[in-house]
């Protein structure tokens, strides 16, 4: 989705950008996209557990956020993630919220 | 290999000298493979007479300003341009310049170039140079955020003034690491302006303790140890999502687990350029730096946060 005008379409997320000279990507290969989708799942179901949604890969083509309740939506990057989470919880998702960073010391170790 | 053809964009509030400066800039043989287009806010252009280069490669916009009114027809022009040059119809230019109006807000402009589908596949964004004028300074909101935004900045008119010192700190808070050049005292270096490197090395920065314009102004943030690159990815998009409109500027090299060389990252609000692979490390420090220009958001929220996601994403 276009973050100017909330068209839908592939814009592609800065952290899937394609494979060129000169450019950072996780995704040059299919073993290493594969590899970061799942530890993209993994990391981002670190920060999702604060909103009680969790992600899982689906088909290694899109993600599917859902509710503890079952209510599921399709993301297809990062781009969508976090407009799609809060729109499943009727809440900001703010990375700068203490409660969420209180939280997340918490959970580690 | 496709060739990116890239795009500078110059911003400047109204009267800056953005006209005067491509004029001079136009002159220089590193641009003389350069198309133009040019934005201007009202229903008689005039710019494009200024340039004295009218030609194909030189498109003029009017009655209306880039950042709302005819985005679209930005597009359309570049597609345009785009499509005689692959025909033969105009030389085959190897950088497209776009001129802005005064209050034009660049992002839109960027967004605009990096989100089109046709247009991301053909084009890169390259340098924002911004003209500020040392007799007027920069005041107003529209310019603000232009001096925030830029890769390169041009101090025009100084030989009007007797001390431009007091405006080019105002400058260095809000955008504490764009390189600075004086359009009057020195020969102005296109090659550098154009094709220097955006992600330049983030290392002096000099810590803004007054600011002259209210809430903007920027912060450094050093983190010592590998970053994991995917927990970066997921605190970054969230922190755009929730606080796009108060970052305006972001940068950064990073020391990336898993990789021998830092990445380099460079976001505009809600874009985020695709990330630079450099090719070595500038000098003997390996932290990750990372540079914000900021709308009210204060350095140790940031910080703390980045921290936070840091220490969770470590893989327990």
């Amino acid at each position: 989705m276009c973050a100017l005008c909330g068209v839908l379409g592939g814009v592609g997320h800065w952290t899937d950008a394609v494979a060129r000279p000169g450019v950072f990507t996780r995704t040059a290969t299919p073993v290493e996209r594969r590899r970061e989708r799942a530890a993209r799942v993994a990391q981002a179901n670190r920060i999702l557990r604060h909103y009680r949604l969790s992600l899982a890969d689906w088909q290694g083509t899109s993600f599917l956020l859902s509710t503890a309740t079952g209510k599921t939506e399709i993301v297809d990057d990062l781009t969508h993630l976090w407009s799609s989470a809060e729109k499943l919880t009727g809440r900001p998702c703010d990375p700068l919220d203490p409660a969420l960073l209180a939280e997340l010391a918490g959970n580690r170790g | 290999m496709v060739e990116f053809i890239p795009v500078n964009l110059i911003a400047g509030f109204l009267g800056s000298g953005k006209t005067t400066l491509l004029q001079r800039l136009l002159a220089d043989p590193a641009l003389s493979d350069t198309a133009v287009l040019i934005n201007e806010f009202g229903e008689v252009g005039l710019d494009h007479h200024l340039l004295e280069r009218l030609d194909d490669t030189m498109v003029l916009l009017q009655s209306g300003c880039l950042c709302c009114t005819i985005r679209g027809e930005l597009s359309d022009a570049i597609k345009d341009l785009f499509s005689k040059r692959e025909r033969g119809v105009v030389p085959p230019f190897r950088r497209l310049v776009v001129e802005s109006t005064g209050l034009a807000d660049p992002f839109p402009i960027l967004s605009t170039i990096q989100a089109d589908p046709v247009l991301k596949h053909h084009f890169r964004l390259g340098n924002v140079i911004t003209t500020v004028d040392a007799v007027n300074g920069v005041g107003r909101p529209e310019s603000i955020k232009q001096v925030a935004v830029a890769d390169r900045l041009v101090l025009t008119k100084t030989d009007l003034v007797d001390c431009a010192d007091v405006l080019i700190g105002e400058l260095r808070c809000l955008n504490p690491d764009a390189p600075l050049s004086r359009a009057a005292d020195q020969r102005i270096d296109a090659a550098a302006l154009f094709e220097g490197e955006v992600h330049s090395p983030l290392r002096a920065f000099p810590a803004a303790v007054d600011r002259p314009h209210g809430a903007v102004h920027g912060l450094a943030l050093a983190f010592e140890g590998a970053l994991d690159w995917t927990m970066f990815g997921i605190w970054l998009t969230m922190l755009l999502n929730r606080h796009g409109a108060e970052v305006l500027r972001v940068k950064g090299i990073l020391n990336i687990e898993g990789s021998d060389t830092p990445v380099a990252v460079h976001g505009v609000q809600h874009l985020v350029h695709p990330p630079v692979h450099m090719a070595a490390w500038p000098d003997d420090d390996r932290r990750s730096h990372l540079v914000f220009i900021v709308d009210g958001l204060e350095r140790n929220v940031i910080e703390r946060s980045l921290d936070a996601f840091m220490r969770c994403g470590v893989k327990q």
